[in-house]
């Protein structure tokens, strides 16, 4: 995810400071991984030095100064290209437990239980995600709905591997 | 009401999964042939109280023989399956349809409503069979069927109600006897993805408040994440998946 993007967007509904940016970005994306504060004004600089976001007003307060934040024509323009671009679809993960696999069945090692042990990992993953989306709103159900559906793509290709193993077997070993 | 009278609370203390001391029902070493198709080889199961446990492989593994076992249906050629310190390998057929009827509840894929009776009946006839008074016993299903948030389709038959409302019903009338094991195979199997997502969600909500362990059949992994552990069963063996998890 693109955490620039993600920012500049919510700047797009109107202007804000640092900590409340942080605070919004956690409450609706930030369910696994919380933003730190400096990723915040490392990106709130960099969005500043190219021009897609500038300073609405500075707060003098007790301690440090506040920056309030807004998003400019640029940026705006911006986070309408990359809503507008789709996103590459990756098989990366496939990839990685196919060369496992097939460095397993080489060397001689348990292909079946390398299997079974990712699919114990995937499932106890889906279980997880399954009782946060029970316990969730809408916002949390579609969320884990998305990592659900790809996590069950995964499994579905564990088990077309598993179905497989003796021929893949041979063929590695040939 | 039951063969093996009891109530919810008086087995909320045998949880507790991988414990050999909440064991409710176990089987050791089942084998089961059908004709020279070998079904189970040597399966192992065994689920607490209050669990849910998710029974998944491929095809013609054996999953839904091995749930026929544990649940009384078919006997196996040899094993043994215990259910509260009861032989149900041993019982009588007279003994195993009581314990069928009074402990244990079923949820099936299709067909398994009388298309004669409405869903309110459909709800009630395992307390009427279990001699419970028309009165009571729908009085008691009602409840369930508001649970499973069908109340309103009561006096429908079978045939007036979509699928997902059908199979709420059924899970409804499995759980109106009060039953300590739920057996379901493949409970949404003929249902799409957001209806069957829900009755999962009731299914183990309603089990888990009642402390009845569920034995779910299924292929789907979604519908497999909504257990407590996985058993795989291949080539007529179980295995207890839980004990590989985080070990990646």
């Amino acid at each position: 995810m693109s955490i620039s993007h993600t920012l500049l967007g919510l700047l797009e509904t109107g202007p804000r400071h640092g900590y409340d940016l942080k605070r919004t970005f956690d409450e609706k994306f930030g369910h696994d991984r919380p933003l730190h504060y400096g990723q915040v004004y490392s990106t709130m600089s960099r969005l500043l030095k190219n021009g897609l976001v500038e300073v609405d007003g500075i707060e003098a307060g007790g301690g440090p100064e506040r920056k309030r934040y807004a998003i400019t024509d640029a940026g705006i323009t911006d986070v309408e290209g990359w809503l507008a671009t789709p996103e590459k679809p990756e098989p990366y993960l496939q990839s990685t437990l196919y060369t496992k696999l097939v460095l397993a069945l080489l060397t001689g090692r348990d292909g079946q239980g390398l299997l079974d042990t990712q699919r114990s990992e995937h499932l106890r993953l889906m279980r997880e995600l399954t009782r946060r989306k029970t316990m969730g709103d809408l916002a949390d159900q579609l969320i884990c709905d998305h990592a659900l559906f790809h996590l069950e793509a995964d499994l579905r290709w564990l088990e077309t591997a598993a179905a497989r193993l003796d021929k893949l077997a041979k063929e590695v070993r040939a | 009401m039951t063969a093996v009278a009891h109530t919810a609370s008086a087995h909320a203390d045998s949880t507790g999964a991988g414990s050999g001391a909440g064991v409710l029902l176990q089987a050791e070493g089942l084998h089961k042939v059908y004709g020279t198709t070998v079904a189970l080889d040597g399966a192992d199961f065994r689920i607490n109280a209050g669990e849910v446990v998710a029974v998944m492989g491929p095809s013609g593994s054996g999953k839904s023989t091995l749930l026929h076992c544990l649940a009384g249906i078919v006997p196996p050629d040899s094993g043994t399956v215990t259910y509260r310190d009861q032989q149900v390998s041993s019982m009588s057929d007279a003994q195993r349809s009581a314990l069928r009827r009074g402990d244990f509840g079923f949820v099936f894929q299709f067909g398994q409503l009388v298309p004669e009776l409405t869903c309110l009946e459909n709800a009630a006839l395992p307390m009427r069979l279990a001699g419970a008074g028309r009165k009571d016993a729908e009085a008691g299903a009602k409840k369930w069927l508001e649970r499973l948030e069908v109340d309103d389709v009561r006096h429908h038959r079978p045939g007036q109600v979509s699928g997902g409302q059908g199979q709420r019903v059924a899970i409804a009338r499995a759980l109106a006897g009060n039953p300590r094991v739920v057996f379901a195979d493949e409970p949404t199997g003929a249902l799409d993805s957001l209806n069957g997502e829900r009755v999962m969600e009731l299914l183990t909500q309603a089990a888990r408040e009642t402390q009845a362990a569920v034995v779910l059949v299924t292929h789907e992994s979604r519908v497999a994440a909504y257990s407590d552990r996985e058993v795989v069963v291949r080539d007529g063996k179980a295995r207890d998946m839980t004990m590989l998890a985080g070990a990646v």
